[in-house]
C-alpha cells in the first residue's frame, strides 16, 4: 500500500513537468495562440490586441501557466478554435471510437503474440520462419501498411470498406465490424509483432533459468516445462510491456486514424494540427502523458502482484 | 550463445549491412545514377505507369519516381543517421552525467528523461514541426530532441553496474579524475549497448521523418523525401498505385535492414557483468 502512495506521488510532479513542456512548446509559436488571427487579413490588430487582453495573454507566461493548469485540472481545458466548443466535450466524444480501436487491436495482437511467442520460444523451425515476420512486422510504417491494405482490399478487392467508422445510415452491428476490421489489423500487425519478439524472449530467458533446467533434469515432461514452470514467470515482465505499450498506441493512433478516417481522438489530433486549434493540441498531449503515467503505474503495480520477489523488496524498502 | 547461433545472426546481418551500404552508396551518387534529372517536369509523360524507362512510373508532373525515391534516400538517410547519432550524443550526456553524479542532479536529470518518456512522441515532433516549420536540419534536431532518453537510460544503467566493478574502482582510487574515469573506462565500455541503441534508432527516425513528411509537417516539398512521397500519392493510390508502393517499400526495406543489424549487434555476447 506504502509503494502505492509513494508512486501516486511521484507521478504528479512528471505530470506537472510534462505540462511545463506542453505548455512552453505553445508559447514558442510565433504570434503566440492568436497566431491564427494573425495570419487572416480580416482581423485587425486592435481586434488583436482586444483578444489577447481578454485571452489574458498579456500575462507574463508563469502567471499564464498557473492560470492555464488550475483551470485544466478543474476540467475546463478551453475552446476550441476550430468551432468555438468546449475542448473538453470535443476530447470527450471521440474517445469511445479510439477506445474501440485501441482495445480492438491490443485484442487482436494478443491473440498473435502469445501463442506466436510460445511456438517460437520452444520450436527452433518455427522461431526462425516466425523472427522474418516479427522482424518485417516491427519495421512495417504504419501509415503505408494501412494505405496498402486499404488498396488491396478496399480499392481492388473491394471487400471491405476503406475508411469511417460506419456507412451513412446503416448503422448494423456487421456494418461496425466491416469497418474495424483494417485499421484494427494496421495496428494489430505492428503491435503483435513487437510483443511475439518479447514474449518469446523473455520465455528464452526463463527457461534458461536453473530452476527450470533442474525440473528438466528430474524428468518433467516438456509441456509441463513450458505451461506450468516456465510461462507464469515469463508473463509477468511481458504483461508490463504490454500495458507500457498500450499507452503508446496513443501515437499508432494518430497515424492510423487519420489513413482511415476513423473518427477517433487521434484524427481530432491531426485535424487540430491543420487548423493549429492550440488548445485541442494541448489537450491531446497531457491526455497522451496522463494515460502513460497511469498504465505506467498500473503495470508497476501490477508487476509486483506478480511477482513476489518485489513484494518482498518493497517491503523492506529496498 | 553458441558458435553456430552467434554465426547464424552474423550471417543473417550481412545482407541487410549490404542492403544499407549500397543505399547509401546510391544516394550518395544519386545525381549521377538517377535516369532522369531530380526535378525535370515532364508534362507529356504524367502519371506514366512503370516501364522500361521509368521504372517506377512518373508522378502527377511526369517527374521519374525512381530519380525522386532516389533524391529522397539521400534526405530520408541523413535525418535517419545524423538526427540517431545526435540523440545518441544526449542520451550518452545525460545518462553518464546521471549515473556518475547519483544524488539529486541524477534524480533531476532521469525525472526529466520520464517526463519526456511519457509525452507520445510522434504527436510531440509533429506539433513542434507545425510550431517551428523547420527546413532540413531543424527536423534533425527535433528528431533527436525526442529520442535521446532511451540512450540515456541504459547508458545510466550501465554506468551505474560498471561503476560498482574493480577496475573503475582502482581507477578511482589511483587518483583519475571523474571526467578520465568517465571517458576511458567508462564509455568505452558502454559501447556495446550504446551502438545497438543507436542502430535501433536510425531505423526509428526514419519511421518518424516519413510519417511526419507523410502527415505534411515534415521535409516540404518540392525537396524529396520519402515520406512527403508517400503524402502526395495518398489520394490518387487508386489510379496511380505505383506512386504509394514503391515510396514505401524503401523505407520498408531501410527500416527493416537497420533492425537486423541492430538485433544482430545485440546478439553478440557482452562480457559478463556479474
Amino acid at each position: 500500500m506504502r509503494l502505492v502512495t509513494r508512486r501516486l506521488l511521484q507521478s504528479i510532479p512528471l505530470l506537472l513537468l510534462v505540462s511545463v513542456v506542453v505548455f512552453s512548446l505553445l508559447q514558442a509559436v510565433p504570434g503566440g495562440p492568436l497566431a491564427a488571427y494573425l495570419e487572416n487579413p480580416n482581423v485587425r490588430p486592435e481586434d488583436i490586441a482586444r483578444l489577447r487582453a481578454a485571452m489574458g495573454l498579456d500575462a507574463p507566461a508563469g502567471v499564464q501557466y498557473v492560470r492555464w493548469l488550475s483551470a485544466f485540472v478543474r476540467g475546463d481545458w478551453g475552446y476550441s478554435y476550430a468551432d468555438g466548443r468546449p475542448v473538453l466535450d470535443r476530447v470527450l466524444e471521440r474517445i469511445p471510437a479510439t477506445l474501440e480501436l485501441v482495445l480492438g487491436s491490443t485484442l487482436l495482437a494478443l491473440l498473435i503474440a502469445v501463442p506466436a511467442g510460445i511456438a517460437a520460444a520452444t520450436r527452433a523451425r518455427v522461431d526462425g520462419m516466425l523472427r522474418v515476420f516479427t522482424t518485417a512486422g516491427v519495421s512495417l510504417p504504419v501509415f503505408w501498411l494501412g494505405l496498402v491494405l486499404q488498396l488491396v482490399f478496399a480499392i481492388t478487392l473491394g471487400w471491405l470498406p476503406s475508411s469511417g467508422r460506419q456507412s451513412f445510415g446503416d448503422t448494423g452491428l456487421a456494418d461496425r465490424l466491416t469497418h474495424l476490421v483494417l485499421p484494427t489489423l494496421v495496428l494489430a500487425v505492428v503491435q503483435g509483432a513487437a510483443w511475439t519478439r518479447y514474449l518469446r524472449r523473455s520465455m528464452r530467458d526463463t527457461l534458461d533459468l536453473p530452476y527450470v533446467r533442474a525440473a528438466r533434469l528430474r524428468g518433467l515432461s516438456e509441456r509441463r516445462l513450458v505451461w506450468r514452470h516456465a510461462l507464469p514467470n515469463a508473463l509477468g515482465p511481458f504483461v508490463t510491456v504490454v500495458l507500457l505499450d498500450a499507452a503508446m498506441l496513443a501515437s499508432g493512433a494518430v497515424v492510423t486514424e487519420s489513413v482511415f478516417a476513423w473518427p477517433g481522438v487521434g484524427s481530432l489530433f491531426t485535424e487540430a494540427l491543420v487548423k493549429r486549434d492550440y488548445p485541442v493540441l494541448m489537450a491531446f498531449l497531457m491526455l497522451g502523458a496522463f494515460a502513460v503515467v497511469t498504465l505506467n503505474l498500473a503495470a508497476d503495480l501490477l508487476a509486483q502482484r506478480l511477482d513476489p520477489r518485489s513484494r518482498d523488496h518493497a517491503a523492506t524498502g529496498a | 550463445m553458441t558458435q553456430s547461433t552467434r554465426t547464424a545472426s552474423a550471417l543473417r546481418a550481412s545482407p541487410a549491412l549490404l542492403f544499407l551500404v549500397a543505399l547509401v552508396a546510391a544516394a550518395v551518387a544519386a545525381p549521377a545514377l538517377a535516369p532522369f534529372a531530380a526535378d525535370a517536369v515532364d508534362l507529356a509523360n504524367r502519371r506514366a505507369a512503370p516501364s522500361g524507362t521509368h521504372w517506377f512510373g512518373t508522378d502527377e508532373l511526369g517527374r521519374d519516381v525512381l530519380t525522386r525515391v532516389l533524391t529522397g534516400a539521400r534526405v530520408s538517410l541523413a535525418i535517419g543517421l545524423l538526427s540517431a547519432i545526435a540523440s545518441a550524443g544526449v542520451g550518452t550526456l545525460v545518462g553518464s552525467v546521471a549515473g556518475m553524479s547519483r544524488g539529486w542532479l541524477d534524480d533531476l536529470l532521469m525525472r526529466v528523461t520520464d517526463a519526456m518518456l511519457a509525452i507520445p512522441r510522434l504527436p510531440l515532433l509533429m506539433l513542434a514541426a507545425a510550431v517551428v516549420q523547420p527546413g532540413i536540419p531543424a527536423l534533425i534536431v527535433l528528431v533527436a530532441l525526442t529520442g535521446w532518453m532511451e540512450t540515456a537510460r541504459v547508458v545510466r544503467a550501465d554506468v551505474l553496474s560498471l561503476s560498482s566493478r574493480e577496475f573503475i574502482q582502482a581507477a578511482h582510487a589511483m587518483g583519475a579524475t571523474p571526467t578520465r574515469v568517465l571517458v576511458r573506462h567508462l564509455l568505452p565500455a558502454v559501447v556495446p549497448t550504446l551502438s545497438v541503441a543507436t542502430t535501433l534508432a536510425i531505423g526509428r527516425a526514419i519511421l518518424l521523418e516519413s510519417t511526419m513528411s507523410f502527415f505534411g509537417v515534415g521535409v516540404q516539398p518540392p525537396t524529396a523525401s520519402w515520406g512527403n512521397m508517400l503524402y502526395q500519392a495518398q489520394s490518387t493510390m487508386s489510379s496511380e498505385p505505383w506512386l504509394a508502393v514503391f515510396p514505401g517499400l524503401f523505407i520498408f526495406a531501410t527500416v527493416l535492414a537497420c533492425n537486423v543489424v541492430g538485433d544482430s549487434l545485440g546478439h553478440v555476447p557482452r562480457r559478463q557483468t556479474a
